[in-house]
């Protein structure tokens, strides 16, 4: 689809507000509805678009496999570290409040790394999904 | 009689979304058929889910001014999983598809077993 | 401190797998798993000490009391059925390096060995938690893995079977899911014992005994309870040895755990005492037989042994529809001591596929002469398979027949010796084949890498087959262990006597 100018166009403006609302989405999730699972999603989608209007070589040369492949086991990794880290500081697996010395304060910083660690993983499974099936499917 | 049919319309419409993705999953031999079938039979538990919690009036569960009724958030919650689990059996799933396409060079259940049973 | 470890039984294989994930070189990624489930093998002994003294271990996850949070709960029975699973990992892994390395493509091994440990991780995860949607999502984390695992069988009729085994594996989870629910509308709770303390309050509803019939259908397919079994000959039959050593001593156990977890705890026993009982009994004998005859008709080792399983959990459902002390006695006993004869068996299977290249028995005609080590540790556990007194399988099978001749289950006696005389038919195939048949087929003696001869097990292979034989003969005899966590778990689930 190299040739379409309209969708080059429009995918150039859209991609940076989808990665934009990806990260509101991602972090005002301990305020409003939202989260690492829905944040993923939506910023895979952008890369998503780009790799559909732009061909898959070239979303493969901004995020190489080996990369994505590291990115999703470094957010399962920051997840269980948080749980892990909390059990540590004396608390039970995943116990947020045991993170700072205020339980409030601990409960944010806890929600928001787990958040980052699952929406880490979501987005570069998805994208890691789409890849290796594109790359399967398409004649060479 | 028809109250209660009207009444409880979200759960009619669950049963026939389940038969729908049912009926796909037992009476297509087409590998990818099957698979969809599969989503839409999951689809519909997520969604029976998702009406469980509905309070009436009710708004999204967060504490704000003005707002007393609010939905009950964790069936929605535990939704968010099952989803997570659905999309990874459907990509598990077109990934053996396309092995099986790739071994066989067919995707349709009956003449994969019709091969099987030659070799 | 006892509670804090008992959560690293889940937490060490999910911190484990993604570092394996991205490990390249197969001796490393191997280390890594090897040393995680002996640790867990370690930690669950040790839990599993602490239990049967009458202690009972709550874990909060997140510190969320119940039944807001999710809780783990762990008796005897958790605690023997984690011992089960880790246990058979850590001797999967020590058989493991050889028959993966010839199996699995190179580039493909590490990610196999997280795969493995995902599953791990399901498997221990159901065992532990008292959360039912929390049993939910750890089901279909081991149900995903072993699809995968299954899958990278080198013949191909493994992605047929593994596909079917996803499309059946995912109906019963939904249904699960669906029965779980049904209960939440019922009860507004998903913890275990919540539900099962407020079960008056709602057990007249409807919605209770429907969310009970999906439950028990859903974990029956997983189980492979007799109607529901036709996914299990072929995944374990085509799955790469590893993963049918694995799986056919874990995966169906721990479902007929669940089975058991979701009739007695969260369900109370008189809610269902008049209905199932029979079904199950019915079902369970249907099965013994069938699947005997079935195992005769077969002509593939693995797919023979495979069959043989599908008679094997008739026995334990049969157990658990007896409802008295002996016969849930016995399904306990059945879970441990099936793992471990069918572990050992698939794990000499698991040797002749690796130097025949083949589990076909008209492949393998005289090859025991040959082996004498595998063949020797072959006959052993079919010893125990049959019930040979001083084995295992005689344990389970006697305290069988005591809970149906104590409740006057006369049908049921008589299936059990069928059974077991069919057992000592189908046992009998494999000896002669593989002992008194004169070999077919030339067979190339020596393999591609100089000395060795094709008739050679590796080491390692073989010291943890004859660890699990020794196990089959050592349990036989010393039951302490085995039955005292066991017969505990049974007095706590039936209520009788604390």
């Amino acid at each position: 689809m190299q040739d379409k100018l309209i969708l080059r166009v429009v995918a150039k403006w859209l991609i940076p507000v989808i990665i934009l609302f990806a990260f509101y989405v991602q972090f005002h999730g301990d305020y409003s509805p939202g989260g690492g699972f829905q944040a993923g999603v939506i910023f895979s989608s952008a890369f998503l678009l780009y790799s559909l209007v732009y061909g898959l070589e070239s979303a493969i040369k901004v995020l190489p496999d080996h990369w994505l492949k590291v990115a999703a086991c470094f957010g399962v990794l920051l997840y269980a570290g948080v749980g892990v880290v909390a059990m540590l500081m004396g608390g039970n697996f995943l116990d947020y409040s045991a993170l700072a010395s205020e339980p409030v304060a601990g409960q944010h910083i806890g929600i928001i790394l787990i958040e980052l660690g699952v929406g880490i993983t979501v987005g570069s499974v998805m994208l890691l999904i789409f890849f290796t099936f594109a790359r399967r499917v398409l004649p060479k | 009689m028809m109250d209660y049919i009207i009444g409880h319309i979200n759960y009619w419409l669950i049963i026939a979304v389940m038969m729908v993705g049912m009926f796909t999953l037992m009476s297509r031999t087409n590998m990818i058929k099957k698979l969809a079938g599969l989503s839409i039979f999951q689809t519909a538990v997520i969604l029976f889910y998702v009406s469980l919690g509905k309070v009436e009036d009710g708004t999204a569960p967060i504490v704000a001014e003005g707002f007393s009724t609010y939905s009950n958030p964790l069936p929605q919650v535990l939704m968010l999983t099952a989803i997570v689990v659905g999309v990874a059996t459907t990509a598990v799933g077109f990934a053996l598809v396309i092995r099986i396409k790739e071994a066989y060079n067919t995707i349709e259940e009956d003449e994969i077993r019709e091969l099987d049973a030659k070799s | 401190m006892m509670q804090q470890i008992s959560i690293l039984l889940v937490v060490l294989p999910l911190l484990a797998a993604p570092i394996t994930a991205l490990v390249r070189g197969k001796n490393l990624a191997w280390l890594i798993t090897f040393v995680l489930t002996v640790v867990c093998f370690g930690i669950s002994l040790w839990i599993l000490m602490d239990v049967t003294t009458g202690r009972v271990i709550h874990y909060e996850l997140g510190g969320w009391q119940p039944p807001w949070g999710i809780v783990y709960t762990i008796d005897s029975l958790n605690a023997l059925v984690a011992l089960i699973v880790s246990g058979i990992a850590a001797a999967t892994m020590l058989y493991a390096p050889r028959s993966v390395e010839k199996e699995i493509p190179d580039h493909l091994i590490p990610m196999f060995y997280a795969m493995f440990q995902l599953c791990l991780l399901g498997l221990l995860g159901i065992a532990l938690t008292g959360d039912v949607f929390n049993l939910f999502v750890f089901l279909e984390i081991s149900s995903l893995s072993s699809y995968a695992l299954i899958s990278l069988g080198k013949n191909r009729k493994a992605l047929f079977a593994s596909f079917n085994y996803l499309i059946l594996g995912t109906i019963g989870a939904t249904f699960f899911l669906l029965g779980v629910g049904m209960l939440y509308a019922a009860s507004g709770s998903l913890n275990m014992a919540d539900i099962q303390t407020r079960f008056a309050e709602f057990e007249n509803l409807q919605l209770v005994s429907t969310a009970l019939m999906f439950i028990v259908v859903g974990i029956a397919l997983k189980a492979a309870v007799f109607p529901l079994h036709s996914w299990l000959p072929a995944s374990y039959s085509y799955a790469p040895s590893t993963v049918s050593i694995f799986l056919a001593a874990t995966a169906t156990k721990v479902a007929v755990y669940a089975l058991i977890r979701c009739l007695f705890d969260v369900f109370p026993m008189q809610y269902w005492l008049e209905m199932l009982p029979t079904i199950m009994i019915t079902l369970g004998s249907v099965a013994v037989i069938y699947g005997s005859v079935r195992a005769i008709q077969q002509t593939g080792m693995r797919r023979l042994l495979a069959y043989s399983s599908v008679a094997q959990i008739g026995y334990m459902i049969i157990g658990i529809g007896l409802i008295n002390e002996s016969g849930m006695t016995s399904t306990l006993l059945h879970l441990f001591n099936h793992a471990l004869m069918k572990a050992a068996l698939f794990m000499v299977a698991g040797i002749y596929l690796l130097r025949a290249n083949s589990t076909e028995l008209d492949d393998l005609y005289g090859l025991g002469k040959d082996m004498p080590y595998a063949f020797s540790a072959m006959v052993i556990a079919g010893l125990s398979l049959i019930g040979v007194p001083g084995t295992v399988g005689f344990i389970s099978k006697w305290y069988l027949l005591e809970g149906a001749m104590q409740t006057d289950h006369w049908g049921v006696v008589i299936v059990i010796l069928v059974g077991s005389i069919l057992a000592i038919a189908y046992v009998w195939k494999l000896v002669e084949a593989l002992y008194f048949a004169a070999p077919q087929k030339p067979r190339v003696q020596n393999v591609d890498s100089g000395s060795d001869t094709i008739a050679k097990s590796p080491m390692l292979m073989l010291v943890a087959t004859w660890l699990i034989v020794i196990a089959n003969i050592y349990f036989g005899i010393d039951t302490e262990l085995s039955l005292g966590a066991a017969s505990d778990a049974v007095r706590s689930l039936l209520g009788t006597g604390a």
